[in-house]
């Protein structure tokens, strides 16, 4: 590490906190990072960066971060820590989690993650050189982010699919094989607000300059649905039906990509029968726009001649959200979009190399079969959920807590807690999530600042890195690339030292093969045939070749399939529009819709009660999830937590704008602020997720005020489908109004 | 005297804060201080909500007076999200705007 000079790395870890992969350029003066700045030669974002990048030495800096390991020397949730060194921290960890393995079994303890950062490939290698299978996204009801959809493609296509914005090209906009789609429909997702998924959400403005129209499915209004040729407003949470319907109008009107489906669709014909349950007034009325409208856009998406779908979280929030991902799939599949430039591209981890393991299909390829078979013989849920079993290796978050609770099937007694927020963040029933996790007997919170969920459960606290302080891989989708480590801050370190320390004394024998983490990265970087050094020399990232990581129209090359032969990844080696993987696993086959559990119509007397549905988690750039609140420069942009409340509502509640309400329901209630705007319909209320005040007291029971502004206080469990993927409740919960009277 | 300015295609304007951010860091600028300050404007238009952006530049903009002795641009058009936003001569960028729709140009003539 030079201690003076400017120097490139990607941005995917804690810091901006994101699902990242942009290129950053780190200045560094005397070993202190003093500025940093978009790195313009990295494909990725051509050296435009996000507000929580700029503001990165405001939190790298930041006179709260938690820069040595802590003990809890008080009651727990006292708020009292020691510093300890990192020998303490280890011998700590090593020998309580070895001695409640010892009585109750290495599943007794729980791996909990927090978002979709670097964090997959370290807590994977620790849970399973303990022994545990039960590692998951603790409190994300119905794992409903991401997985529901990247279950839903893998089953139907093989593959997973996003909208090409060039993202696989290293000459991007200007790579003449590239065109711009015609049409994109932007589903559930605020592109301006952020990164998704290995997605620059600015892409889709960039698309938009080089003529692309915009479809917006979006029950609020935004930048981006002004914008948009059509917007189809919905009621939250009935993304199916939409869905569903249009594929109703393409395919009566006969408009779908006829060629295609002849050649390369498995089962049309089934699909066709099952979209005539969903004619399109019957869909009119469950959405709440007019049918001319959903049929319009319909024909738009239709007739392009390449357009792709861009979508976000909301699908992953419906109940049977994987029967929604397919509807939507089927959608791009029959018009013919799928990896044609300017289409639905396939996304495949970039060289073959995998960096967050997420389908079984990858921890096959890391753990082994005998490994990975015996760890979800004990895994939670994976008895009760196919797709659990099946797809993601991750046990059932809402079974894990209840199970917490019960100590049925077998006890919980222990976790480790790497970088989540689970009490001020993801959890739906945040205060069931605390009580729960109280019962625990050991409990270590690995993290960059004091948070509701380090103050209120820790044990042991450990620091954890930013970007610049550490070394990782990245192959989620392209470039291939390294994080590389610029600065040291105190005694801060990367989730991967942290993991690969602790899991070499949990199985010394196992781990031999590797002395340092950088080995572990070689091995796991060899697909690509270039070791963390050979990136370093290039600038630390490359973007693969002509192969399986390269569009365009792998299916016809035989570049998808592990034999090589001409077709899609599954086992008809066409797309499955009726999904006979699905059906293996005791699931329609078809995709069809489920009405929300809370509504106007499934719950007509809670409705009475209750009658504003609320929509949380509307993303911003000033803000991940729950981090970033004690930002200066950030949360000037933002100070308070608000609800936007449409006029004609507040005028019916008495509310003025700027005034400090309650959002309640039977399961308690939430401050906010109002702001009155036509940003969302009468019917409708929205706010974001994520608040806790880090300038309130720490301690219990305060915990940084959670309880007054953690909207998922007030969001029930999950109705999870047969599938265990999706349903919960962030979008459709029902609440109302009041006012504070002090 | 050559005469420079900001061009901000602001119907490309996203309110992504990045200007904001970007002038802060780059100055050193303390929470209340800033060179650029962005408004949403939320109105109806054709039957439709519309939510737009523009940013306002206030006096402690020097358009980067010291930055660009070793940079080519500012560090809010650098960064800007959209890349809606241009640096150049007054005169080019006047030139340019004719035909277009829906730009603000920005002048900074310290002195004058
Ligand atoms: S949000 Fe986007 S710009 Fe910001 S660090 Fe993540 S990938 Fe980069
Ligand atoms: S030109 Fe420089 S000083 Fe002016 S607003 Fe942009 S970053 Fe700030
Ligand atoms: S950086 Fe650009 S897009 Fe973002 S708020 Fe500023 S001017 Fe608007």
């Amino acid at each position: 590490m030079n201690s003076t000079g400017v120097f490139p790395t990607i941005a995917w870890s804690a810091g901006a906190g994101c699902h990242g992969g942009c290129g950053q350029k780190v200045f560094v003066e005397q070993g202190k990072m003093v500025r940093i700045e978009g790195d313009e030669n990295h494909p990725w974002n051509q050296g435009r960066s996000c507000p929580r990048v700029l503001a990165l030495t405001q939190y790298m800096y930041h006179p709260d971060r938690i820069t040595r390991p802590l003990k809890r020397v008080g009651e727990r949730g006292e708020g009292k820590f020691e510093p300890i060194s990192w020998d303490e921290a280890f011998d700590t960890c090593e020998q309580r989690l070895n001695e409640i393995k010892r009585k109750y079994g290495a599943e007794s303890v729980v791996f909990a993650q927090g978002t979709g950062r670097d964090i997959g490939g370290p807590i994977t290698f620790l849970a399973y050189s303990f022994g545990s299978p039960n590692w998951c996204q603790l409190g994300l009801s119905g794992q409903s982010c991401y997985t529901p959809r990247l279950g839903s493609m893998k089953s139907v296509i093989g593959d997973f699919g996003v909208v090409d914005c060039s993202q696989f090209l290293e000459r991007r906009y200007q790579d003449p094989e590239w065109v711009a789609p015609e049409v994109i429909i932007v589903w559930g997702q605020d592109p301006p607000n952020g990164c998704p998924d290995a997605f620059f959400g600015h892409w889709i403005v960039d698309c938009m300059k080089r003529g692309s129209k915009i479809i917006s499915v979006d029950p609020r209004n935004t930048w981006m649905t002004g914008r948009a040729a059509h917007h189809l407003q919905i009621r939250p949470g009935t993304d199916g039906a939409l869905a569903l319907g249009m594929l109703n109008v393409i395919i009566n009107e006969g408009i779908y990509d006829k060629a295609f489906v002849e050649k390369w669709v498995h089962g049309f014909e089934q699909l066709k029968a099952r979209v005539q349950d969903y004619p399109l007034e019957k869909v009119a009325a469950i959405v709440e726009v007019p049918a001319d409208r959903i049929a319009a856009a319909a024909r738009m998406f239709a007739k392009a001649r390449q357009a792709a779908v861009h979508w976000g979280v909301p699908i992953d929030m419906c109940p049977d959200s994987t029967a929604v991902a397919h509807a939507i799939i089927c959608l791009w599949t029959i018009t013919g979009n799928i990896d044609i430039p300017g289409g639905q591209v396939i996304a495949k981890p970039s060289h073959g190399v995998s960096s967050y393991p997420y389908t079984t299909e990858e921890l096959l390829q890391l753990y082994g079969e005998e490994m990975i078979g015996r760890l979800t013989k004990k895994r939670i849920g994976a008895d009760t959920y196919p797709m659990v079993k099946n797809f993601r290796a991750w046990a059932h978050p809402d079974m894990v807590i209840d199970q917490m609770q019960t100590g049925e099937p077998y006890p919980l007694k222990a976790a480790w807690i790497q970088t989540a927020n689970i009490l001020g963040g993801q959890a739906a029933r945040a205060g069931f999530h605390y009580e729960a996790l109280k019962k625990l007997e050991f409990i270590v919170v690995v993290d960059l600042f004091h948070n509701p969920t380090s103050m209120a459960l820790a044990d042991l606290v450990l620091p954890a890195a930013t970007f610049p302080e550490k070394d990782s891989i990245r192959a989620w989708y392209a470039p291939l690339s390294i994080i590389q480590k610029r600065v040291q801050v105190a005694e801060c370190k990367s989730d991967w030292e942290i993991n690969f320390e602790l899991a070499k004394r949990f199985n010394p024998e196992g781990l031999k093969q590797w002395n340092t983490v950088e080995d572990m990265f070689n091995e796991r970087l060899a697909p690509s045939g270039m070791t963390f050094q050979d990136l370093r020399k290039l600038g630390g990232w490359k973007m693969a070749g002509e192969g399986p990581s390269r569009p365009y129209r792998r299916h016809e090359r035989g570049l998808l399939r592990p034999d090589r032969k001409p077709g899609f990844n599954t086992a008809s080696g066409k797309v499955e529009v009726y999904c006979d993987t699905f059906k293996s696993w005791g699931l329609d086959p078809l995709p069809f819709y489920t009405e929300p559990p809370q509504s106007r119509t499934s719950t007509p007397e809670l409705y009475e009660k209750y009658p504003l549905v609320m929509i949380t988690g509307a993303r911003s750039q000033l803000f991940f999830h729950s981090e970033h609140r004690m930002i200066p420069w950030l949360r000037e942009k933002m100070p308070d937590p608000y609800v936007e409340i449409h006029p004609e509502t507040a005028a019916r509640y008495a509310i003025y704008d700027g005034e400090w309400v309650y959002l309640k329901n039977d399961m308690g209630r939430v401050k906010r602020k109002a702001k009155i705007s036509r940003r969302v319909k009468p019917g409708h209320v929205h706010t974001m997720h994520g608040w806790w005040l880090p300038e309130l007291q720490g301690k219990a029971p305060d915990l940084f005020g959670v309880w007054d502004y953690q909207i998922n206080k007030i969001i029930p469990g999950p109705q999870c489908s047969k599938s265990g993927f999706g349903g919960g409740q962030y979008k459709t919960t029902l609440c109302t109004l009041a006012k504070i009277e002090d | 005297m050559a005469n420079y300015s900001l061009l901000i295609d602001y119907d490309y304007c996203t309110g992504c804060h990045s200007c904001e951010i970007a002038c802060q860091q780059e100055h050193g600028y303390p929470v209340g201080t800033n060179g650029i300050v962005v408004k949403e404007y939320e109105y109806e238009a054709g039957g439709r909500v519309r939510i737009d952006y523009l940013p306002f530049f206030t006096p402690h903009c020097d358009l980067c007076k010291d930055r660009r002795t070793r940079e080519p641009t500012p560090a809010c058009v650098k960064h800007c999200q959209s890349a809606c936003m241009e640096f150049g001569l007054t005169k080019e960028l006047a030139a340019r705007m004719g035909d277009r729709n829906r730009l603000v140009l920005y002048t900074h003539n310290p002195g004058r």
